[in-house]
C-alpha cells in the first residue's frame, strides 16, 4: 500500500486565473486551485466544509478569502479555516511553485481515497 | 489523582437545558455531564422556527450546539431518548429504552407541549401544532400538496405560522377566539393595526369563532364554528398555547401545579434535582418566551457552579413579533385601567403607533407597533420600574433634539447588570459584549456578532447591542457605527456612485482603493454591487470583472446543489419553432439531460448538464442564452393575443418577443421580470411582474412593481399609453431610472416602495425630455452588449480556465 505523500504536477502558473478557481484532479481527488491577486497559488478539496457540501471552484476569491459559491461561508485559502461566525475546516494541500510550474503534495491518507 | 467528579444529568435538550449546561462550562463547574433529548435532533432554536418556515434558514442554521460541541465538552448525549422516571431512592435516572444512569444533581428542562384543543376531529390527519421541527417539516410537506389552511389561535405563535404559510402560497386563515389579535400583549389599537398590516400580506381572518368541530373522514377538511359557520381548509394548524411538559416530574412525585414547582433557585421539591425553563412554575408563573429562560438558567448554573447569586425574582416578558415587515413590541402592562397615566402617539399615514403606560409616575409597560426603535430602552425601563422624567419623556417619544438622545441611551445600558442577558436567541451577556469590545477592539455590530454570537438570529437586540457599543466606544463611535453595503464599507450605495462619479474611478480594485475599504478586495456582497455600479456608470468602456461575479453570472448558467449546471435557452415571448426544440431534444439527450422542465417564465430548463459539457452544450444548441441565472431581464411572459385569440385585442406574441429582444442580455440591480397580455384577462399574469403590460382595444396599460418570489406584491398602475412607440419609450425609461437608482439585488417591488411610485411617475412621465433622455441612455447602454456564450465560445482561454477539468 502506498503510505508516502505523493506529487502531482497541475499545471504551469499561467492556466490559472487569477481569483478564478479551476477543477484539477490529482489522483482520485478533486482539487479546486485558486490564485489569489499576488499571484500565490492554494489548493483545496473541491468540496465545502458546508454540511451540504457543494463545490468551492466558482467561489469568489478576495484576499486569502474564498466565499463559497453555495452557501457564501468565508474560507481562509492558506489554513482552510471556515471564518467566525461559521464553523469548519476545508480539507487544504501544500502548493509549490519552481520555474513556473505548479505542484500539490497530497497526503497519503488522501491519495489512497477512493 | 483528582476525585471523581459529580455526575450531573439534564433531561430535555432544548434552548433552557443546553444554556444551562453552556453557563456551567463558563463558570467552570466540575461535573460529568449527561444530556437526554427525545428529539433526534442535537440542540436547536424553537424560536427560530418560523424563519425555517418563512423559507429564510434551514434546519442547520438554527442548530445552536452540533454534535462536535457536545464531544469536544465530553457531554454524553442521548439522543432520541426519553425519561420515563427520576429514582429518588436510588439516585437513578430511568429511560424509555431501559437506561439507568445515577445522578448526584439532575435537570429537568423538558419544556412545553403544543396545547391541542379538545374538540372532536382533534386527531384526524392534517392536523399539527407548531413547536418542533416535525411541525414545521409536515408544514413545509403541506403547503406542497394543498392550497388552504387554517391556523387556530391569533396569538405570537399562530401569525408567525400563519404568515409562513403565506409566504408557502397556501391561502390561510387565522381563527381566533376573540376580536383582537395578541390580546395578551397589545392593545385594541396596536391589535387593529397589526391585523390591518398583515391583511395587507395576505393573511385572512375569521375573528371572534370558536371551533367546535374539525370536520372530515381520515383527512381534515373544515372546521365548524359555535355559531354553525364552516371553514374549509385542508390543513389546520393548532397554535392556542403552550401546557408545560410535566409527565416525568408527576410519575417522579415531584410537585406540579400548572408547571414543576421551583423555588428562587429553581430546586423543585426533591432533593437534588432542579428544574428551568417553560415546564417550571415560579411563583405561580409558567413562561413561554425566551429571555426568562436564560435568567432562570443562569441563576441555576452559578448555584450549581458555587458561585454566590441572587435568586431568581420573575422576569418582565416582552415580546417581538418576527414577521419581516411587521414591527410590534410590548412590554409590562398594556391594558389601560383608571389608575394608569397614558401617554401615547398614534400616526395613521406612517402606521406607527407608541403606547407608554404610567402608574404613579412609574413607568409599567409599553406598546409599540410599525416603530420599534425604542423597544430595547422600554424594555429597560419597565424593568427597572423606572420613574417618568422629561429627560426620558424626550428621548422614548423622539421629541429630544438630536445633539442629546445618545448620551442618554448610553446611560441606560450604563446602568445594566453584567450579567444581564443582550442576546435572548443566543443568550449572550452584557458582559461577553462588552469583553468582546474591549478585548478584541471591535467597534461594529457585525465584529460583535461574529465573536459572539449576539445579533446573529432574530436582530431583535441590535439597538442594545448598539448602544452597548456606543457607551463603550464613547466618541470614536460615531465613526465607526455607520454601516455601509456590507461590512467592508461605511459608504452607502449613494455615496459609493457618487465616488465614483466624481472621482471617476474605473475598476473595483480602485474604488475600494480610494473609498479606503478595510477588506482591501471586498467580500462576495460588495464585489458584485461595485462591478455592477461601474457598469452602469460606464456602460461603454467598463470591462467586466468575471471574478466579481456570483457564480451563475460567471459562468452564464445555474449552479445547482450538486455542481452540475441549468442550461435555459431564450425563446422570445415565450415563442419556439419546431426545428429548435427538436434540436433542444437532441442535445438534451446527447448530453444526459437529467430533467426538462417548463420553467414560470415559459421557458426550458435543460436540468443537470456537467460543468464541462455546459460549453459544448450551448455550441450545439446554437441558441442565445436565455439568462435564467442573471441580474437582467430573465423572460417576457406572454399571452397568445390577437394573432390567434379570440378575444386578444394587442399582438402581445410579438410586441414580448420584440421587447424580450430589445432588453436582453443589459445588467440590472436584480432579476428583472416582464409580462405582455393582449387583453385585459391578463393570461400571462402582469401583476406580479416587474413590468406588465396589458393590451386593451386603443393602447396598452402599464404596470410596474409586481413580485410573485418570497415576498409577494401587487404591481402598481403607472400609466396609459397609445401606441407602441411610446410603450417601449415608457417601458426603457422605467428600467434605465431602476438601474441607475436601485441598491444592487434590489428587485423593482422594493425599489418603487423606497422611491416612492408618484416620484417615479414624475421623472418618467412629468416631463418629456427626461423621458427620452433616459432611453437614450439605455439606448446607449444596449448598443454594448454581447452575448456571452458566443463570447465565452471564441475565448478558448476564459472557457478552458472555467469549464474544463483536468486530470493528473
Amino acid at each position: 500500500m502506498e503510505r508516502s505523500n505523493r506529487e502531482y504536477t497541475i499545471g504551469r502558473v499561467e492556466d490559472f486565473m487569477l481569483q478564478i478557481g479551476r477543477v484539477i484532479h490529482a489522483g482520485d481527488v478533486e482539487l479546486a486551485i485558486f490564485r489569489t491577486s499576488d499571484g500565490a497559488v492554494y489548493a483545496v478539496r473541491n468540496h465545502s466544509p458546508h454540511p451540504k457540501g457543494g463545490p468551492l471552484a466558482e467561489g469568489i476569491v478576495s484576499g486569502y478569502y474564498l466565499y463559497d459559491p453555495l452557501h457564501d461561508w468565508k474560507i481562509d485559502l492558506r489554513t482552510g479555516e471556515v471564518q467566525a461566525p461559521d464553523r469548519g475546516q476545508a480539507e487544504v494541500y501544500p502548493v509549490t511553485v519552481e520555474g513556473g510550474v505548479v505542484k500539490v503534495t497530497l497526503p497519503a491518507a488522501v491519495t489512497n481515497l477512493n | 489523582m483528582a476525585a471523581e467528579r459529580e455526575k450531573l444529568v439534564l433531561i430535555g435538550n432544548g434552548m433552557a437545558g443546553v444554556g444551562t449546561i453552556e453557563q456551567i462550562l463558563k463558570l467552570g463547574g466540575a461535573y460529568d455531564i449527561t444530556v437526554f433529548g427525545s428529539e433526534p435532533h442535537p440542540n436547536y432554536n424553537r424560536i427560530m422556527l418560523s424563519y425555517v418556515l418563512e423559507g429564510s434558514k434551514t434546519i442547520e442554521d438554527i442548530i445552536l450546539n452540533d454534535l462536535g460541541w457536545y464531544e469536544d465538552n465530553h457531554i454524553t448525549l442521548h439522543t432520541g431518548t426519553t425519561v420515563t422516571r427520576i429514582d429518588e431512592q436510588n439516585k437513578l435516572i430511568l429511560t424509555d429504552n431501559g437506561l439507568a444512569v445515577p445522578y448526584d444533581k439532575a435537570i429537568i428542562a423538558t419544556g412545553s407541549n403544543s396545547f391541542i384543543l379538545p374538540v372532536p376531529g382533534s386527531t384526524k390527519d392534517g392536523v399539527v401544532g407548531f413547536r418542533d421541527i416535525a411541525d414545521c417539516d409536515a408544514m413545509l410537506a403541506a403547503a406542497k400538496q394543498y392550497r388552504t389552511a387554517a391556523v387556530i389561535g391569533g396569538g405570537l405563535l399562530g401569525l408567525e405560522a400563519a404568515k409562513g404559510l403565506v409566504n408557502l402560497g397556501m391561502d390561510v386563515t387565522v381563527v381566533h377566539l376573540l376580536e383582537d389579535l395578541m390580546e395578551r400583549q397589545l392593545d385594541r389599537t396596536a391589535s387593529s393595526m397589526l391585523q390591518a398590516e398583515l391583511t395587507r400580506q395576505g393573511v385572512k381572518f375569521a375573528m371572534g369563532k370558536q371551533t367546535v368541530e374539525l370536520t372530515g373522514e381520515e383527512r381534515v377538511t373544515g372546521l365548524r364554528f359555535s355559531d354553525g359557520s364552516e371553514l374549509p381548509a385542508e390543513f389546520v394548524v393548532m397554535a392556542v398555547g403552550i401546557k408545560p411538559n410535566v409527565q416525568l416530574a408527576k410519575d417522579s412525585g415531584i410537585t406540579v401545579n400548572r408547571g414543576i414547582v421551583v423555588d428562587d433557585y429553581m430546586q423543585t421539591s426533591m432533593a437534588d434535582v432542579y428544574s428551568v425553563g417553560e415546564c417550571t412554575e415560579h411563583r405561580g408563573t409558567c413562561y413561554g418566551l425566551v429571555a426568562p429562560l436564560f435568567e432562570q438558567g443562569m441563576v441555576l448554573a452559578k448555584h450549581l457552579s458555587g458561585s454566590q447569586t441572587p435568586g431568581y425574582e420573575g422576569s418582565v416578558v416582552a415580546t417581538k413579533l418576527k414577521i419581516s415587515g411587521v414591527d410590534v413590541f410590548s412590554a409590562g402592562e398594556f391594558t389601560e385601567t383608571p389608575e394608569h397615566t397614558v401617554i401615547s402617539a398614534k400616526d395613521e399615514w406612517k402606521r406607527t403607533y407608541k403606547k407608554i403606560l404610567l402608574k404613579d409616575n412609574v413607568i409599567v409597560g409599553a406598546v409599540l407597533f410599525g416603530d420599534v426603535t425604542e423597544s430595547a430602552n422600554l424594555q429597560k425601563l419597565v424593568k427597572n420600574s423606572t420613574e417618568m422624567t422629561n429627560e426620558i419623556y424626550d428621548e422614548v417619544m423622539g421629541t429630544s433634539c438630536c445633539g442629546g438622545g445618545g448620551a442618554k441611551k448610553g446611560m441606560s445600558v450604563e446602568a445594566m447588570a453584567d450579567e444581564e442577558i443582550v442576546c435572548g436567541c443566543n443568550g449572550v451577556t452584557k458582559k461577553a459584549i462588552v469583553d468582546a469590545v474591549t478585548e478584541n477592539g471591535f467597534t461594529t455590530v457585525d465584529e460583535i456578532k461574529a465573536c459572539t454570537g449576539a445579533t446573529r438570529s432574530c436582530g431583535g437586540c441590535k439597538p442594545v447591542v448598539e448602544q452597548i457599543l456606543q457607551f463603550v466606544l464613547g466618541d470614536s463611535f460615531q465613526q465607526s457605527a455607520k454601516q455601509g453595503i456590507c461590512s467592508c464599507t461605511p459608504l452607502s450605495r449613494d455615496e459609493i456612485v457618487a465616488e465614483i462619479t466624481a472621482k471617476g474611478l474605473r475598476t473595483t480594485k480602485e474604488v475600494m482603493h480610494v473609498l479606503d475599504w478595510k477588506q482591501a478586495e471586498g467580500c462576495s456582497k460588495c464585489r458584485p454591487a461595485v462591478n455592477y455600479y461601474l457598469g452602469m456608470i460606464y456602460p461603454d468602456t467598463h470591462e467586466d470583472e468575471k471574478e466579481s461575479r456570483f457564480v451563475n453570472e460567471r459562468m452564464s448558467a445555474n449552479i445547482q446543489k450538486d455542481g452540475t449546471y441549468t442550461v435555459i435557452p431564450r425563446m422570445y415571448g415565450g415563442v419556439t419553432t419546431p426545428e429548435d426544440l427538436k434540436r433542444i431534444a437532441d442535445v438534451s439527450l446527447k448530453y444526459d439531460v437529467k430533467v426538462v422542465k417548463v420553467t414560470g417564465g415559459q421557458r426550458l430548463d435543460l436540468i443537470g448538464v456537467k460543468k464541462e459539457d455546459v460549453p459544448k452544450v450551448w455550441e450545439e444548441l446554437d441558441m442565445p442564452s436565455g439568462y435564467g441565472y442573471a441580474k437582467s431581464l430573465r423572460t417576457v411572459k406572454t399571452c397568445v393575443g390577437s394573432q390567434f385569440c379570440r378575444f386578444g385585442t394587442q399582438d402581445s406574441m410579438g410586441m414580448g418577443a420584440m421587447l424580450e429582444r430589445k432588453y436582453e442580455r443589459l445588467d440590472m440591480p436584480a432579476k428583472f421580470k416582464m409580462a405582455v397580455n393582449g387583453c385585459p384577462r391578463n393570461c400571462a399574469e402582469s401583476c406580479t411582474k416587474d413590468i406588465g403590460i396589458v393590451g386593451n382595444d386603443g393602447g396598452w396599460e402599464v404596470f410596474i412593481g409586481g413580485n410573485g418570489g418570497i415576498k409577494p406584491r401587487i404591481a402598481d398602475a403607472f400609466c396609459k399609453v397609445k401606441t407602441d412607440e411610446e410603450l417601449v419609450e415608457v417601458c426603457s425609461a422605467v428600467i434605465q431610472y431602476y438601474r441607475e437608482t436601485g441598491n444592487y439585488l434590489e428587485r423593482t417591488s422594493e425599489w418603487v416602495e423606497r422611491m416612492g411610485l408618484e416620484h417615479i411617475q414624475t421623472v418618467v412621465m412629468g416631463n418629456d425630455d427626461n423621458r427620452k433622455e433616459l432611453a437614450a441612455r439605455i439606448d446607449f447602454a444596449l448598443a454594448q452588449v454581447r452575448d456571452p456564450w458566443r463570447k465565452m465560445l471564441d475565448d478558448k482561454n476564459t472557457r478552458t480556465a472555467l469549464f474544463e477539468e483536468t486530470q493528473v
